[in-house]
């Protein structure tokens, strides 16, 4: 690519002193490579990247789940046979990655309307002249920013049995503590995530407030809608494209948990009842050496997410 | 944002810097209690954590009772961070995150800025495919190409415990690519087209022209794409055997789930190791909170 690059001069010199030859040879040139065959060069390296540590694994990762695929010792290599779909039988057989996707189904039905009412709440709050407004917008922004390693450990340091959460809750907290009990874990990880996440969303909802026409409010008010009503049908319907966008990242975010249920529950304890299908990609693939079973497994979280991203994004567009 | 397309949600937050000039909105109700008493009860459950986080780290033995949400004097002591440095090697651990972030960062700046450019200002063969392929990677979550990146990183090259094969999976933030797409794609050609006519190469153009145009994007880019590697566990978890090849998060994960146990105030190392973790990236929120403060993933995602 270089070669044809430097080959362009830097200033194209007026067609009318080439020869006829030389600007034919140009137009072609031009209508091969476009009109600045440089950005080839530019990109050069962002399209490797792209081919080398994207395009190329996303291939392997569908070309293994067809095969059965183990790790072996340098050097050492093993037929690797083509298994149909038998990969993916055993992924949709499996009784763990059921659980896993049951849990992602309970992390959702706790996340998104935590996160819708409590971000709309504070969004709304903030959407005024307020005392020190910025306070308030980093201090909800920091617990998005910051790794979930130190997060966790402090969730695990406030909900461990005997800990601060269930001191002040005294006897209205559950029995076995949080993470290791059957019912909270998973609820517990997605508080986890609501509190973690909420930053962005109070962010996103206060910028959709701005764009609500203050029009619409005074209309309302003359018309002598009561707050709960203007709330319901201009606030609503005004940052609605802000609530899709809080469901559809909450399915990414669910489909991509690891960190929690590996460090906050000490890997999905209690009997799986708090395991992610990215905690099982990791657990099959590269503990036990399944890595057919875990590319299978990521294939199927992977179509579902961008399943569900299509649909929505079908179902938006027919509302416009 | 009607053409939301969702990246993965540790990189979707784009601030944008054009925020600023953005007028208060004028109060509807002036002063209302209501807010403050909201706001403030939300900054509460937002910063104890962190607070939380800090008393934890200092107290000699962990007081989990509500008495130890205040720091006595008595029970105050900094040896826990001398005792989650003695597991860790903290300083080795810092310099790992450092290396790691610090080759993300280079490598965004250099190659990100270039692509960039070159997808918003030139006209070249095979810049749709680019793009097409840049848009799919921001949907695609990372957590599909782990088992992938492991044969290839780890099994095939053999890069397994180098810093090379810890950067390389993240070492061009797309998301910044995209920013950075959107910035130059609103600066007036005609002002590239003078500096071309005056005989400027086009990576003249992009330095001398384009960057100094675009420099809060850029800040606001480096911001994003500091913390992503910063933050990262699961693959550098992946590719790390070696204790001295460590990134802080994952140095301190492993502290949490297999060493914590034998340590006189376990909790309290963790939090010493959590607060080393955390310091960085929050002070850089703090001191850059004007980057931050209007966060619209619409101008990331916008096509």
């Amino acid at each position: 690519m270089t070669s044809i690059a430097s080959r362009r001069p830097k200033l194209p010199p007026p067609e009318g002193e080439l020869a006829p030859g030389q600007v034919r040879a140009q137009r072609v040139l031009r209508a091969a490579l476009g009109r600045h065959p440089i950005g080839m060069l530019f990109s050069a390296p962002y399209a490797f990247f792209i081919a080398v540590l994207f395009a190329y694994p996303l291939g392997l990762a569908v070309w293994i789940s067809f095969h059965r695929y183990f790790f072996t010792a340098p050097g050492v290599s093993v037929p690797r046979p083509y298994v149909g779909l038998a990969n993916y039988d055993a992924v949709l057989d499996d009784p763990a990655v059921r659980q896993a996707f049951l849990n992602i189904l309970i992390f959702l039905v706790i996340n998104v309307p935590l996160t819708v009412m409590l971000s709309l709440l504070l969004a709304t709050a903030l959407n005024a002249v307020i005392p020190f407004r910025a306070f308030f917008r980093t201090s909800f922004f920091v617990p998005y920013v910051t790794a979930s390693v130190a997060t966790v450990g402090v969730w695990l340091f406030m909900f461990s049995s005997g800990g601060i959460i269930s001191n002040l809750l005294g006897p209205l907290a559950p029995h076995p503590s949080w993470l290791v009990n059957e019912q909270w874990a998973m609820p517990t990880i997605a508080i986890y995530v609501t509190w973690k996440g909420l930053g962005i969303f109070i962010l996103l909802y206060l910028a959709a407030l701005q764009g609500v026409p203050k029009e619409l409010y005074e209309a309302a008010e003359v018309d002598g809608a009561s707050w709960w009503h203007r709330f319901r049908s201009v606030t609503v319907p005004g940052v609605r494209q802000v609530t899709t966008l809080v469901t559809l990242l909450a399915v990414i975010t669910g489909a991509n948990l690891f960190t929690e249920p590996y460090l906050l529950t000490g890997g999905g304890a209690p009997n799986g009842k708090s395991t992610s299908p990215v905690l099982q990609i990791y657990e099959t693939g590269i503990e036990q050496n399944h890595p057919d079973f875990a590319s299978a497994l990521g294939v199927i979280l992977v179509v579902g997410v961008l399943l569900i991203v299509g649909i929505q994004q079908l179902v938006q567009r027919r509302q416009a | 944002m009607t053409q939301t397309v969702p990246a993965a949600p540790g990189v979707t937050a784009v601030p944008a810097a054009a925020s600023d000039d953005v007028p208060e909105i004028e109060p509807r109700v002036p002063r209302s209690w209501w807010r403050l008493i909201a706001l403030v009860l939300g900054a509460l459950l937002f910063l104890f954590p962190f607070y939380y986080m800090v008393v934890g780290s200092l107290q000699r033995t962990a007081n989990t009772a509500l008495s130890g949400v205040i720091p006595w004097p008595g029970n105050l002591t900094l040896h826990n961070y001398s005792q989650i440095n003695a597991a860790l090697s903290l300083g080795k651990a810092l310099l790992n995150s450092a290396i790691f972030t610090g080759g993300v960062l280079l490598g965004t700046l250099v190659f990100g800025v270039l692509a960039g450019y070159a997808l918003a200002q030139l006209r070249f063969r095979g810049r749709g495919l680019v793009f097409a392929f840049m848009l799919l990677l921001l949907m695609v979550p990372f957590q599909l190409l782990i088992i992938p990146l492991y044969v290839l990183i780890v099994r095939d090259y053999g890069l397994g415990d180098s810093y090379l094969g810890m950067i390389a999976p993240f070492a061009i933030n797309s998301t910044a690519v995209f920013i950075f797409r959107q910035f130059f794609l609103h600066l007036p050609k005609e002002l590239f087209d003078a500096a071309r006519i005056d005989g400027a190469s086009e990576l003249r153009v992009l330095t001398r022209v384009a960057l100094p145009l675009v420099r809060p994007a850029v800040l606001t880019a480096m911001l994003l794409t500091f913390i992503g590697p910063w933050n990262e566990f699961l693959w550098p978890l992946l590719i790390t055997k070696q204790q001295s090849m460590q990134p802080l998060t994952v140095a301190l994960a492993n502290y949490i789930s297999t060493v914590s146990g034998v340590a006189t105030n376990p909790y309290g190392a963790i939090m010493a190791g959590a607060v080393v973790l955390a310091v960085p990236v929050v002070v850089l929120v703090i001191v850059f909170q004007r980057h931050f403060v209007s966060v619209n993933i619409g101008s990331a995602v916008k096509g």
